[in-house]
């Protein structure tokens, strides 16, 4: 199949190209989350992100929190924002984070103004943004624009299988065409770490790799883990699926970077790449919503998420599309398949062709084709949370 | 050859993984060695539902189990050929 190398993306001011014309409203923090849905209410085609935290947290985990919020500011799906805290001073840090791409942006804090008068400034400012939006136009894009993130979810053996080679066919085959893309699940990838780290461009950047897969063991896994981990990674579902241990699921999960990409660096978690071009790895959670959060903070505009057993995940910001080569999920939860690939294990399908597949799926999509978790309203946000706040 | 009731990652591994949705013990199953392209056969000695593994040859307790060519665990007790490999005679080495 030729690959095609333009799609139609919205450029925005920081040159960054976005496949979705959002304008959201975004809470600081867990208080302003009513505030945020009201505008939302009040405003048709915005969208309110509301989330749990931004409260009391304080050195890296508050670092953590701005770049999350920061950062799905900045994405290029969105085209404005309007910001709405408790108070002005963290409000304005979030706003001037965003105003940097140079999309419009506004904030609004509760304090001093309370709720009512609060949502009527932030309807006013939200009404211009999204009349201003809808006169923003899809333009031609070169692939090379596009950033793609992968990240699995409810794997089953069938992932190893079908599903994760089927996106590693698609990376490998956008990756020497100058696409960005990103993987992550530094907890998913123990039993292959060494594996792993070979992938790395350099011996430098494995290195890196498994420094950041070490400290996760030892500062998270080993001082809190009270059993194996069972039910946990792997999971109830992945269990149920045929998956045994954390090495199996690694090996399978590794499947998604293809068979010949290196990534060329290691990203801390809603860290935007700064090496150009390529294939990157990022410091996550393998919990769907919390890797896929950090990824859409990061600027990724487009999610490949192969599953097993069926997760039902989508992102309010970057559209997740869901494959499966399990064909009892393909059947039984249809409704969430953006792409079935079980012809794999029926030896009707190759992974070249699954991978072409997915390609034409992701480029009807990046044109404007909604996925099954947009249609079903799917819009898991979830921040991670280093520790526990002050 | 038709759609195989198991496929093996690897010409090295000990596990294959069913991909059909009801294999019965006594099914005589044909699987497919994606890494040679080969057929197998192997008579399931177990249920095995879809997406778990079945034994490729007689493995024992205290053995490397290796799926994709890598360890996947060690087995816990005696699984001999075609019997289902899973949590209650495959562990981890991990944690």
């Amino acid at each position: 199949m030729a690959i095609p190398k333009k799609f139609m993306g919205y450029r925005r001011q920081n040159g960054r190209v976005g496949i979705r014309n959002h304008v959201i409203i975004l809470p600081l923090d867990d208080l302003s989350n009513a505030a945020c849905e009201k505008v939302a209410n009040n405003v048709k085609g915005t969208l309110a992100i509301p989330h749990h935290y931004g409260r009391l947290q304080f050195g890296e985990d508050l670092e953590l929190h701005f770049r999350t919020l920061i950062g799905s500011g900045c994405n290029p799906n969105v085209a404005a924002v309007v910001v709405i805290g408790i108070e002005p001073g963290w409000t304005g840090r979030v706003v001037d984070g965003i105003a940097k791409t140079g999309k419009p942006v506004e904030g609004f804090a509760l304090e001093r103004n309370g709720e009512h008068k609060t949502v009527m400034n932030a309807s006013w400012a939200a009404q211009k943004f999204v009349q201003d939006a809808s006169e923003i136009h899809r333009e031609e894009c070169d692939l090379s624009d596009l950033w793609v993130s992968v990240k699995c979810g409810e794997s089953d053996t069938t992932s190893g299988i079908g599903s994760n080679p089927t996106v590693g066919n698609l990376i490998d085959k956008l990756d020497p065409l100058g696409v960005t893309s990103c993987f992550g699940e530094t907890s998913e990838i123990t039993g292959a770490e060494e594996v792993c780290r070979e992938r790395g461009k350099t011996p430098e950047v494995g290195k890196k790799f498994y420094d950041t897969w070490q400290a996760y063991m030892d500062e998270v896994i080993e001082p809190n883990k009270t059993n194996d981990l069972s039910e946990s990674q792997p999971t109830k579902g992945n269990i149920e699926g045929g998956l045994t241990t954390i090495e199996e699921k690694a090996f399978g999960n590794l499947e998604k970077i293809g068979k010949k990409t290196s990534y060329i660096d290691v990203l801390g978690p809603a860290e935007e790449p700064e090496k150009g071009p390529g294939l990157y790895f990022m410091d996550t959670s393998s919990a769907a919503a919390e890797c896929v959060t950090l990824q859409a903070a990061a600027g990724f505009a487009v999610h490949l998420f192969p599953t097993g057993q069926g997760n039902v995940i989508g992102n309010p910001i970057e559209p997740v599309i869901k494959l499966t080569a399990n064909p009892r999920t393909a059947r039984e939860m249809s409704e969430h398949v953006d792409l079935d690939v079980s012809g794999i294990l029926r030896r009707e399908m190759n992974y070249d062709q699954a991978g072409d597949a997915l390609i034409d799926i992701m480029m009807r999509t990046c044109n404007g084709r909604l996925t099954c978790a947009e249609a079903l309203g799917h819009q898991e946000f979830v921040m991670t949370k280093l520790y526990r706040s002050a | 050859m038709s759609a195989p009731h198991f496929v093996v990652h690897d010409n090295s591994d000990s596990v294959g993984v069913v991909v059909v949705e009801t294999v019965e013990p006594q099914t005589e199953m044909t699987g497919w060695n994606m890494e040679t392209d080969e057929t197998i056969h192997i008579t399931a000695l177990d249920a095995i539902p879809i997406g778990h593994k079945v034994a490729l040859g007689d493995i024992g307790n205290g053995d490397t189990i290796l799926k994709y060519g890598h360890s996947i665990g060690k087995a816990v007790e005696d699984i001999g050929k075609g019997h289902h490999v899973h949590v209650h005679n495959l562990k981890t080495t991990k944690w």
